[in-house]
């Protein structure tokens, strides 16, 4: 497959996604160790111009889920299952080389750790430009001026100097937009942004998330959010899916979602967001355990040992009937035998109510 | 830049005034002396003293200091009590013979080690890899005199391939103007010498080389293991940069920042002397001038060969550091 079997630019737009998973599985298997499932049978779909949250605790699958999609896993030890998508181009088990001219020029990232994810003894004109270079086939000349012209639209100021700078020389929050700056020089139809901002402080946060949401309102980028963040969600999602143990077991718009989650987890996840107007001395509210308590999802829900709602048909789950990822209502879906419920018209029910 | 080497160069004053007194008190701690050394065990008192008076030796340790002190700046170390020639000549005269052997050692070390490190890395796992790591342990524990010894005996002795002692053989009749043997030979257009000098440089060198060798293999091998993990590996890859780009620009680079630490170490080290694989080539280095130093208690020659392979020793690190920040812009000095 190459990319000249991909639909038209405008069949794309629209209703046809960027980017479909499907059954995606990834398990880590290590000779001599138990294999481990990390992400099990996830689905999800990104339209252009759309934002789609990826929100769990850590250790859920979903940096492992984006690694998947981009064909950044490693070889050995790995089995991936299912499949991914890009404008009608199958990723799963397509060749490196397919694979290394989509990604940076159709597909691209943003991770996690911007000082970490730079290498320290390349210029940031160099690793901006090699992208430029790889996918668009630029000349040096040409491809220096682009970098400049990139760092200048994600905000770096005085981007000449900085193209012969090293990444120490730059702040946090420099690097981060040095590493946008990367993943759009291709105008790429996806990206994917592993929590972009957790390594850097709340004001620069800010920053990043709106040169992020303008990327995807000027560009019709289908952006991938993938974070913890539910602060992040609130203010850049579209659409969010609740990753528990490596399934999704909830989807929502973000103002269904926040108005009335149904997963207890997801209500968990709403409540333990500290609240400025909940008064002095009143304790989080967290959920109880830690993502190390999940059970296997063949054994029944991985959720019920740390879920308030739990009952003994969520523990006692007969093997091989996994809790099923069902319709629940308009735009939504639930992985839940005992969901939270909420009397008919909630106006005015907060999303930390609704956890308790 | 230029603030920085000076600073460093500077360092070299406690550390050589510390060497000397050091060096000193060592040598004449010595069982025996020079006189002992130079008339033999049966030599009467009287010729001792006079032996002993006619190189100031019978003057008070800190008054011989003093006067070795006030020739020493102005690069004179006096004459060996053994060849009657003065030291810095003889230096000079052996200096470059060490500094050949080291270079052919270090390009044998480095030209196969940095290779085969990351081959057995990106292989890792493999035939090929675990061969190299246990190659590379049995090098790191293998006495060079020995190894020096095995090689002599197999290639010069038994079977004749590659000369087995000195630096070149007496009967070529070389034209010598810097004692660099290999390069006066290409110099003068002698090329049979400079050919011959080469050659007696290949079973000490490899014998030399061996322990860098397997060093680099194995720092080579877990910075490469290392770095092929690091999130800049991820993010170039996730760039869609060609795998070749991959490797030559954001994994080899970074992947040889600590084995050129270890170059510059093990070149340091080479330079001051290889005293054992000298001696078994019979290789006129200053490894083997220093070895006869001390069985004919020649202190002239001691001290001025130790003090000057000290400079030569901070002088090769500070061509490290400096070079350090060509690779890494981090510690690049301003």
């Amino acid at each position: 497959m190459s990319i000249e079997a991909m639909p038209p630019e405008d069949a794309v737009r629209g209703d046809v996604p960027v980017l479909e998973v499907e059954e995606l599985s990834v398990t880590f298997a290590r000779r001599g160790e138990q294999p481990t499932r990390a992400v099990d049978g996830v689905s999800f779909s990104v339209a252009a111009g759309e934002t789609v949250g990826l929100v769990g605790e850590s250790g859920c699958g979903k940096s492992v889920t984006s690694l998947a999609v981009m064909g950044l896993l490693p070889r050995r030890g790995v089995q991936v299952g299912g499949s991914v998508r890009l404008g009608g181009t199958e990723l799963i088990g397509a060749p490196d080389r397919t694979l290394r001219r989509l990604r940076g020029s159709e597909m691209a990232m943003v991770f996690q750790d911007p000082l970490s994810s730079l290498n320290p003894t390349v210029s940031i004109g160099t690793q901006v430009t090699e992208v430029l270079v790889e996918h668009r086939d630029m000349g040096k000349k040409e491809a220096v001026a682009e970098a400049a012209a990139l760092l200048d639209r994600v905000g770096i100021p005085d981007p000449t100097r900085r193209l012969k700078e090293y990444p120490h020389q730059l702040s946090g929050g420099m690097r981060q937009r040095a590493l946008i700056a990367m993943a759009l020089a291709c105008s790429p139809r996806l990206l994917i942004a592993d929590e972009p901002t957790t390594a850097l402080d709340v004001t620069i946060q800010a920053q990043i998330l709106e040169l992020l949401r303008e990327l995807v309102v000027d560009s019709g980028t289908a952006l991938v959010m993938i974070t913890h963040d539910l602060g992040v969600v609130a203010g850049l999602c579209d659409r969010v899916h609740v990753m528990y143990a490596g399934k999704i077991i909830e989807t929502a718009d973000r103002h269904d979602l926040f108005a009335r989650p149904r997963q207890p987890y997801t209500g968990g996840l709403l409540a333990s967001v500290p609240r400025l107007d909940a008064g002095r001395g009143v304790p989080l509210t967290p959920i109880r355990g830690s993502a190390r308590d999940a059970i296997p999802w063949a054994e029944g829900c991985a959720f019920a040992p740390r879920c308030d709602n739990a009952q003994d048909d969520c523990l006692t789950e007969v093997a091989g009937s996994t809790v099923p990822l069902e319709y629940d209502g308009p735009g939504r879906e639930l992985r839940c035998r005992h969901p939270l419920t909420y009397p008919a018209a909630p106006a005015g029910a907060t999303a930390s109510g609704a956890g308790r | 830049m230029l603030r920085f080497i000076v600073r460093r160069l500077l360092q070299l004053v406690p550390i050589l005034l510390g060497l000397s007194v050091l060096l000193f008190a060592w040598l004449r701690a010595l069982p025996g002396g020079p006189a002992q050394a130079a008339l033999g065990e049966r030599a009467t008192p009287e010729a001792i003293a006079r032996y002993n008076e006619l190189f100031g030796l019978d003057q008070p340790i800190w008054v011989q200091y003093l006067r070795f002190l006030g020739r020493a700046v102005q690069l004179d170390f006096g004459t060996s009590a053994r060849t009657g020639r003065a030291v810095t000549t003889e230096f000079l005269e052996r200096m470059p013979g060490t500094v050949e052997l080291t270079v052919f050692a270090m390009v044998f070390a480095v030209g196969v080690g940095i290779p085969l490190g990351y081959l057995a890395a990106r292989k890792h796992g493999s035939w090929l890899d675990s061969t190299a790591v246990v190659g590379s342990l049995l090098g790191v524990a293998i006495p060079v005199f020995f190894l020096a010894y095995l090689l002599r005996l197999l290639f010069a002795v038994e079977l004749g391939w590659l000369p087995g002692s000195g630096r070149q053989e007496v009967r070529i009749d070389a034209t010598h103007i810097t004692n660099f043997y290999v390069l006066d030979g290409l110099l003068t257009r002698e090329w049979d010498a400079a050919w011959d000098a080469f050659l007696h440089l290949v079973l000490p060198g490899i014998a030399l080389g061996t322990i860098p060798l397997a060093i680099i293999v194995r720092i080579t091998r877990a910075s490469v293991l290392d770095v092929v993990n690091e999130d800049y590996v991820r993010t170039a890859n996730a760039k869609g940069l060609a795998a070749d780009t991959v490797r030559r620009r954001h994994v080899v680079r970074n992947a040889l920042l600590p084995v050129s630490t270890t170059i510059g170490l093990q070149t340091g080290l080479l330079l001051s002397g290889a005293v054992l694989t000298e001696t078994v080539f019979a290789f006129g280095g200053v490894g083997s001038a220093i070895y006869d130093a001390i069985f004919a208690r020649d202190f002239a020659i001691l001290q001025g060969f130790i003090l000057m392979l000290a400079v030569v020793y901070v002088l090769v690190n500070l061509l490290v550091d400096i070079s350090y920040g060509l690779l890494d812009p981090r510690v690049r000095v301003r």
